[in-house]
C-alpha cells in the first residue's frame, strides 16, 4: 500500500507538471479525482447548484492558469483545492471579491489524501472526529467553515462571549489535528 | 515550536479567514517577524482543510467536465506560451534588455530635443525682441509726423543733405533726405547705388514731403555689390529708371 501511496502522490505531481506544460489530459484527470471534494464543499458553503459550478469552474480554472501557485512539495493537491474552494464560495456567499491571495494559501497537512483509499479513511475519520466533538464546539467550527461567519457573528448568533467562541474554534482544530497525528 | 499565546485563538480565526479589523493588521503584522506562528497557521489551515472531508454531497453534474474542458481548450494556447523553452525564455529577456535599451534612447532623445525646443525659444524670444527694435527704428524713421532736424554749423542756411546707410553684407539699404527742395513738375527723385565696377544700380524713387524729407528704405539690391558712392538725380517721373537719364543733384561716397 504504501507504494500504491507514493505512486498516486507522484501521479498527483506529475499531473501538475503536465499542466505547467500546457497538457489539457493532467487538467481533465485532475478533475476526474479530485472535484467530487471542489463541488461538494463549494455546495456546502453556498447552497446552490448553480453557483457551486461555478465556484468548482473557476477553481480548476485558476490551477490550469496558475500551476505554479500550487506547491506540491508542501502537501497534497486536495486539501489546497479544498481551503481555495471554501475561501471563494465564502466570498461568493458574502458577495466580496476574493479577499485571500491563494499565493497566500499555504499549509501542512498530515494524512496522504492523494489516494482513492487514503481520502476514504481521512474521510471516515473526520467526520468521527467531528461527530465527537461537544455540540457547542462542532456549531462554532461549521458556522465559521461552512458559513464563514466571524467570531463576532457567531457569537451574537449564539448568545456566547466572544472569547468562549475563539477558545471554541481553535480548539475544534486542533482536536482534529490531533486526530491525525 | 513556540507560538505566541496571546495570538493562538486569532490564529486560528486567520486560518478560517474570519479574523478582521485591528485584531486582523495586528496579527499580520506580528506573522511577518514571526517564523513560529506562520508555521502554526499553515498547521491551523491544513486542519481547515480537514472540514472538507467532512462534507458528503453528489457529484458534480456531467456538463461541469465539459465546461471545464472547453475552457482550458479555449485557453490552451495562452497556457501554451506561459511555458517556455529556455531558447525562447533567454529570447525574450533579450527583447526586454532591447526594449529597455529603446527606451533609454528615446528618453535621451527626448530630453535633447527638449533641450534644442528651449533653445529655440530662447533663440526665437531675442529674435522678436529685435523684431520689435528694429520696427521702432524705422518707424521713427519713416513717421510722417516726426520732427527731423539737422544739424549744422552756426549762421549756415540749411542744405539739402541725404544720408545713406548701407550693410553690403545684407544689402541693406536706408536713405533719408532732408531739405530737399520740392519737385518741378512731372519730375521724380531717383536714388543710386554706384559699384565700384559697373553702371549706377537704381537704388529708389522718391518725393520729399512739405518739409523736404524724404526716406528710401531697403530698396531691391543685387547681392553684395560694392559701393563705392550713391548719387541722387532729378528724373522724368515717367520712363525707364534703370539707368540715369537726368542730371545729379547730389552725391557721397562712403568713408
Amino acid at each position: 500500500m504504501p507504494n500504491a501511496d507514493l505512486k498516486v502522490v507522484s501521479n498527483d505531481a506529475s499531473l501538475v507538471s503536465a499542466i505547467r506544460a500546457g497538457g489539457s489530459h493532467g487538467m481533465a484527470e485532475l478533475y476526474d479525482r479530485y472535484s467530487g471534494i471542489v463541488y461538494a464543499v463549494a455546495l456546502r458553503v453556498l447552497g446552490d447548484t448553480g453557483a457551486a459550478e461555478d465556484v468548482l469552474q473557476e477553481v480548476f480554472l485558476q490551477l490550469w492558469r496558475n500551476p505554479g501557485l500550487f506547491d506540491s512539495s508542501r502537501g497534497n493537491l486536495a486539501p489546497w483545492l479544498a481551503v481555495i474552494t471554501r475561501n471563494r464560495a465564502i466570498d461568493v456567499l458574502r458577495k466580496r471579491k476574493p479577499e485571500t491571495d491563494i499565493a497566500d494559501v499555504v499549509l501542512s497537512v498530515q494524512p496522504d489524501m492523494a489516494g482513492e483509499a487514503g481520502r476514504s479513511q481521512a474521510m471516515e475519520k473526520v467526520r468521527d472526529t467531528i461527530g465527537s466533538m461537544p455540540t457547542a464546539q462542532r456549531d462554532a467550527l461549521q458556522m465559521a467553515y461552512f458559513e464563514g461567519l466571524s467570531h463576532s457573528e457567531i457569537a451574537a448568533k449564539t448568545g456566547e462571549p466572544l472569547g468562549t467562541i475563539k477558545t471554541r474554534i481553535r480548539a475544534g482544530l486542533l482536536t482534529l489535528r490531533k486526530a491525525f497525528n | 515550536m513556540s507560538v505566541h499565546e496571546q495570538f493562538a485563538e486569532d490564529l486560528a480565526l486567520h486560518a478560517l479567514s474570519t479574523l478582521e479589523g485591528n485584531e486582523r493588521a495586528a496579527l499580520e503584522q506580528h506573522l511577518s517577524s514571526c517564523g513560529d506562528c506562520r508555521q502554526e497557521l499553515e498547521q491551523l489551515r491544513g486542519d481547515m482543510s480537514l472540514l472538507a472531508l467532512s462534507t458528503v454531497g453528489p457529484k458534480p453534474p456531467a456538463r461541469c467536465r465539459q465546461r471545464l474542458l472547453d475552457a482550458v481548450a479555449r485557453e490552451s494556447r495562452h497556457s501554451s506560451s506561459k511555458t517556455s523553452s529556455p531558447w525562447w525564455s533567454a529570447a525574450r529577456w533579450l527583447a526586454a534588455a532591447a526594449l529597455l535599451t529603446l527606451v533609454a534612447l528615446l528618453l535621451q532623445q527626448n530630453t535633447r530635443l527638449r533641450q534644442r525646443v528651449a533653445s529655440l525659444q530662447n533663440q526665437s524670444g531675442d529674435q522678436v525682441a529685435e523684431l520689435e527694435q528694429a520696427k521702432e527704428i524705422v518707424q521713427t524713421l519713416t513717421a510722417t509726423d516726426a520732427l527731423r532736424v539737422t544739424l549744422v554749423a552756426a549762421k549756415t542756411p540749411p542744405q539739402p543733405q541725404g544720408k545713406a546707410i548701407y550693410a553690403r553684407n545684407r544689402s541693406s539699404l536706408i536713405f533719408l533726405a532732408s531739405n530737399f527742395r520740392p519737385l518741378p513738375a512731372d519730375k521724380i527723385y531717383e536714388l543710386w547705388l554706384v559699384p565700384t565696377k559697373g553702371a549706377p544700380i537704381a537704388a529708389g524713387l522718391f518725393k520729399p514731403d512739405s518739409s523736404g524729407s524724404a526716406a528710401v528704405i531697403n530698396p531691391p539690391l543685387p547681392a553684395g555689390v560694392e559701393a563705392k558712392a550713391f548719387i541722387v538725380t532729378l528724373e522724368p517721373e515717367s520712363g525707364s529708371h534703370e539707368a540715369p537719364r537726368g542730371a545729379a543733384v547730389m552725391s557721397g561716397a562712403g568713408e
